[in-house]
């Protein structure tokens, strides 16, 4: 868990920045896949796409990467995580909670997932106390880099998600010949400790500054609104099946969307038997509100039977819903919903704009 | 209602159920059975009426359960549950001095202590009796809290009926009314009491409107016909209560499967205030 280590509004981001050759940040990434005990993880190219996955050596970071296939809440909400495991002996059952729950170091995070996985700390550290989560995300740590490309997709910069000043340990902007590294927590302060750093100039921070702002300007796909309109917006077109079906018309419920989601968290629990059957586990999986079965209950009945109301829920839950209850609308616009649509129709700012216009027509 | 994230530590859940023992089972039917369960660790579960527990059987999985009986009975709780599927087969498989896993209790359901003072009605479907004994019983321990009180209850078919003895013991009561009906009888089943959908039994009852509390369960289709009735008696809606069945995997609000719109059954619910989900077009059908 990020503990500020340097109160950005009193003490300013000048004095957190660091300068350090790209060598020394080599150095560092190095440093930590051979001696400490957590995974390093980060973005790499692997099959035509961008992936994040365990890094073997710092040459191998893609720090020029646009977006990645899954966001790293991979590592914080594992797809499959054991919850509980069982075993018979004697007759008796003994239950006993627990996972694998060490944390993991993630290198090259951009500020949309950031925001994602601050968004999660919201639910499930905040608010819900999901222990296995919290462990997990406790003993991790996060190091984020400045986006160096855009992918057509995202409209992150629409969502306040292009650039980040928090949720992180260390930030990691490329100024060209060099890294510029905004430190957030005790423990991204610690890593910089035996490097060869010194306090970023003036005309650094301001290099930093400038890449920020042009990088807001780099985005293809955007709101044609401020998102905090987006409640509003979708309140008044709930009722407005003809819209939702025309979107749903072509959906295959596939749930694709609800699995590349980095602020999706809904889940199914489900027994894993080993073969003996004395012995097993209960898991948790990322499960999806446009899967058909998902709101399905004992005998058959089905609260959202049609795929239309399954494709508001989802709208409506990362722009509404969600607000209600966390205060956050729950879209960093990543864009990997959009990427992975098979039927090109979970485009969130397709969506959004569309509800604008036929309001503001 | 949506929680506020607070400066409060939460509670925080580690998904371990705790060990629960199979002291009793009473046998209503080929599917409806009522277990009692004793917790290793403690004497009480410590419930509130209308909440629900997380059921673990080892093997084979994990489903939520209403809590059938009243936390003014001492010792082991009850639940009342109806063979459909996995889960519940092993249960109704399992003998006494079996043990199970169990979470909770958890939910929000009604403050029945504030509806001192008034006429209370339940209105029952089905399988929905299991979840309003707990109240009915807790009612009647606080019997002179509460001025009339009135169930009505409908089944299917007279097999269907859960809690048989139970209901002849209120029925035999002055002090409570209870009203019963099936749907249909079945070739060779005697049944000499009413025969019709559970709203031919509520035009009948005298109701104090402004001042009768009403707590409805049972299956979705049903919800809509009783409030037509409850409309029709002009029972205002914030005194009506709907507890309401989802498929909880989780039961502390982040799963995801029992979201109506906005709400979450397992944390807002899955006893509702009507005047809360009248208006989430997900809550009842």
């Amino acid at each position: 868990m990020t503990v500020r280590a340097v109160a950005d509004s009193s003490v300013g981001r000048v004095d957190g920045m660091k300068t350090l050759a790209k060598s020394e940040f080599e150095t560092l990434i190095d440093g930590l896949i051979d001696d400490d005990p957590r995974s390093v993880v980060g973005p790499q190219r692997r099959s035509g796409q961008y992936v994040f996955e365990e890094l073997d050596s710092a040459a191998d970071l893609a720090l020029e990467y646009d977006l990645t296939a899954l966001s790293p809440k991979k590592y914080l909400l594992p797809q499959y995580e054991q919850l509980l495991t069982y075993e018979r002996t004697d007759g008796e059952y003994e239950m006993h909670a627990g996972t694998d729950t060490e944390g993991v170091i993630i290198v090259g995070v951009h500020p949309y997932d950031l925001a994602a996985i601050e968004h999660l700390d919201k639910v499930h550290i905040d608010t819900m106390g999901d222990e296995p989560y919290r462990k997990r995300r406790e003993d991790s740590l996060l190091i984020g880099l400045t986006m160096q490309s855009v992918a057509p997709e995202s409209f992150a910069a629409s969502m306040g998600a292009a650039t980040t000043d928090s949720g992180y340990d260390l930030l990691v902007t490329d100024i060209g010949d060099r890294f510029v590294v905004d430190i957030g927590s005790f423990e991204g302060n610690e890593l910089l400790a035996d490097l060869d750093t010194h306090s970023a100039s003036h005309s650094e921070v301001q290099e930093v500054r400038r890449i920020e702002d042009d990088l807001r300007g780099r985005f293809e796909r955007e709101l044609q609104f401020p998102p905090e309109e987006l409640p509003t917006l979708l309140a008044e077109h709930y009722d407005d099946m003809e819209f939702w079906e025309s979107y749903a018309e072509q959906c295959l419920s596939c749930g694709s969307c609800n699995m590349v989601c980095p602020t999706c968290y809904c889940f199914q629990v489900e027994t894993v038997r080993d073969l003996g059957g004395d012995s097993g586990y209960q898991q948790r999986s990322w499960d999806g509100c446009l899967l058909e079965e998902f709101a399905s209950v004992a005998q058959g009945e089905n609260f959202r039977e049609e795929v239309a109301q399954r494709h508001r829920h989802r709208f409506m839950r990362k722009g509404l819903y969600v607000y209600e209850r966390y205060g956050d609308v729950s879209c960093v616009g990543c864009g990997r919903c959009t990427r992975h649509c098979v039927a090109d129709v979970a485009d969130p700012t397709d969506v959004y704009n569309d509800l604008w216009e036929a309001t503001n027509a | 209602m949506p929680s506020e994230p607070t400066d409060a530590e939460p509670n925080w859940v580690h998904y371990e159920p705790e060990e629960a023992t199979l002291v009793a089972k009473t046998t209503f039917n080929e599917i409806d059975t009522v277990f009692e369960f004793e917790l290793e660790d403690r004497d009480e579960l410590g419930h509130v009426p209308g909440q629900f527990v997380q059921v673990f059987v080892p093997g084979v999985g994990e489903a939520p359960f209403s809590v059938s009986s009243s936390p003014t009975k001492d010792g082991p709780f009850e639940l009342c549950i109806r063979k459909v599927g996995s889960v519940t087969t092993a249960i109704h498989e399992m003998e006494v001095g079996d043990t199970l896993g169990i979470r909770g209790p958890f939910g929000e359901t009604c403050d029945i202590e504030t509806f001192k003072g008034n006429d209370m009605l339940f209105v029952a479907g089905g399988i929905g009796l299991a979840p309003l004994r707990s109240m009915i019983n807790f009612i009647l321990y606080h019997r002179d809290w509460f001025r009339d009180v009135t169930v009505v209850y409908g089944c299917k078919d007279p097999t269907e009926i859960l809690f048989p003895e139970e209901i002849e013991r209120w029925q035999e009561r002055d002090d409570i009314r209870f009203d019963i009906t099936v749907d249909e009888v079945p070739e060779g089943v005697e049944w000499d009491d009413h025969v019709g959908v559970i709203t031919t039994l509520l035009p009948g009852l005298k109701i104090d409107a402004p001042n009768t509390y009403t707590i409805v369960c049972g299956p979705p289709v049903m919800f809509q016909y009783v409030q037509e009735e409850l409309d029709a008696k002009e029972i205002p809606h914030d005194h009506i209560y709907l507890s309401l069945e989802r498929r909880m995997h989780c039961g502390v609000g982040l799963c995801g499967h029992c979201q109506i719109n906005d709400l979450y059954v397992c944390q807002d619910g899955p006893v509702f205030n009507y005047e809360v989900i009248k208006d989430r077009p997900e809550a009842l059908s």
